[in-house]
């Protein structure tokens, strides 16, 4: 007779976990969100700060990537010039589904202080955004609290359906 | 929202003027108080026209032709030890004089001595390189075309440096304005999804002032609050908030206020 025998019937006995797909690939998805380095301006230090060892992403699974291949996650960090408005637009459709925006600091959200003809007038004219954080610029523990925000979000989504098409604001 | 102000006239129009005010003059003085400009004054008076000369603020500055441009620094860069060209660029007097003022700044290391070749051309002309002379010359000028619309002739990479080559306008005249032409405020939505998302995306938000009329309810301006449940409509229509998400998000729908109970009496 084992001597270690399992009861497998009590409480922690059985190696076996019960949930959905939606939550075990939500759970997966929210906690390796990769995001692409896209620092525009002063934001971008910011975004830096937040990834390096002081607030340190790598913990949430968030981790930087500089291909748009292999990001899910973009965060607009900093003013959008017109002239670079293309591009964002550009590497935003490389991004392979399901994807994300944050829209970081007031300059990606409206234009900010730069009211002129060179700046576009907030990133959501060009790309969809998902969440927009305030500041100028931001904190980087704003942009860690926009992180866990946008895990609860996609934890809350289906995990099975196509990613259901944004409008563009 | 503020009434639209057409902007294309700002020079003629300044926002505000003081009567009384004096444009403040730097005092000019003459070129015979400094041994070394009034030699290469005599220099440079020996070869080409000099229109003006003086000295302010220590520095010299000479007003030529705009054909002498080229032949001119030439001769401060060989002769006269002027080895650094700093700075150069243009002034948009088109609003009083219909020209452009062009300057080059000049450094002598070895006699430390600073001068400003000035010269004006029109609307309509070119002015001759001088990047064959000095390097920084070529961004200089590169940047004086992008931003004037002045050409100039002989130049290695006559592009432009910092809008995008297909951009419409100059904008450092003064006749651009600040917020941008048609072209500028609808370039990346034209560039990206062509002319008929014009009617999607709409026209950009410009008024940093503006103040829609639910954020008396919402985020109420200091000095402007009315009373909960004022009605702040002023005949418009109600707008329906909208979100990204098709169908709308899980949370706000269950919270609706049409679909749950509302205690609209607090001490019940």
């Amino acid at each position: 007779m084992a001597q270690h025998q399992v009861n497998y019937l009590k409480d922690g006995g059985l190696p076996v976990a019960l949930t959905t797909i939606d939550k075990v690939v939500n759970w997966g998805r929210s906690n390796s969100i990769w995001a692409l380095t896209y620092g525009l301006a002063c934001c971008g230090i910011e975004m830096m700060a937040s990834g390096a060892s002081r607030y340190d992403f790598d913990r949430f699974g968030t981790i930087f990537r500089a291909s748009p291949r292999q990001a899910e996650l973009m965060v607009v960090a900093g003013t959008l010039t017109k002239k670079h408005a293309e591009f964002i637009r550009r590497l935003y459709d490389q991004m392979t589904e399901p994807k994300w925006v944050i829209s970081m600091g007031s300059c990606a959200n409206t234009g900010g202080m730069f009211n002129t003809y060179a700046t576009v007038q907030g990133v959501d004219r060009v790309i969809p955004v998902d969440l927009y954080l305030p500041g100028c610029a931001p904190r980087p523990e704003t942009l860690q609290y926009g992180v866990l925000l946008l895990q609860q979000k996609i934890r809350k989504e289906s995990a099975s359906r196509a990613q259901k098409p944004k409008r563009l604001m | 929202m503020r009434a639209y102000t057409p902007k294309d006239d700002v020079q003629k129009k300044p926002y505000y003027t003081d009567r009384y005010w004096v444009a403040p003059q730097v005092a000019k003085s003459d070129v015979s108080e400094d041994a070394v400009f009034a030699a290469d004054l005599e220099a440079i008076k020996a070869k080409f026209d000099v229109l003006d000369a003086y000295i302010q603020v220590g520095q010299m500055v000479v007003v030529i032709n705009a054909v002498d441009n080229f032949g001119v620094i030439e001769l401060m860069k060989n002769e006269l030890s002027y080895n650094q060209l700093s700075e150069m660029s243009a002034i948009d007097w088109l609003a009083t004089e219909g020209k452009f003022e062009i300057f080059y700044q000049m450094l002598s290391m070895s006699k430390r001595k600073r001068i400003r070749v000035k010269c004006k051309i029109g609307e309509k002309e070119s002015i001759q390189s001088v990047e064959k002379l000095f390097r920084s010359a070529d961004w200089s000028e590169r940047e004086m075309y992008d931003m004037f619309g002045v050409v100039v002739n002989n130049h290695p990479f006559m592009k432009r440096i910092l809008m995008p080559d297909d951009w419409e306008g100059f904008p450092l005249r003064k006749t651009y304005p600040l917020q941008g032409d048609e072209f500028a405020q609808w370039y990346e939505v034209d560039k990206i999804f062509g002319k008929e998302a014009r009617e999607i995306i709409g026209p950009e938000n410009r008024d940093p002032a503006r103040v829609d009329r639910y954020d008396t309810e919402r985020f109420a301006r200091l000095g402007h609050e009315v009373p909960r449940g004022a009605d702040i409509s002023q005949g418009e229509p109600d707008t329906p908030l909208v979100y990204q998400e098709e169908g709308g998000v899980f949370l706000i729908e269950k919270f609706d206020a049409e679909k749950s109970v509302v205690i609209s009496d607090r001490d019940r």
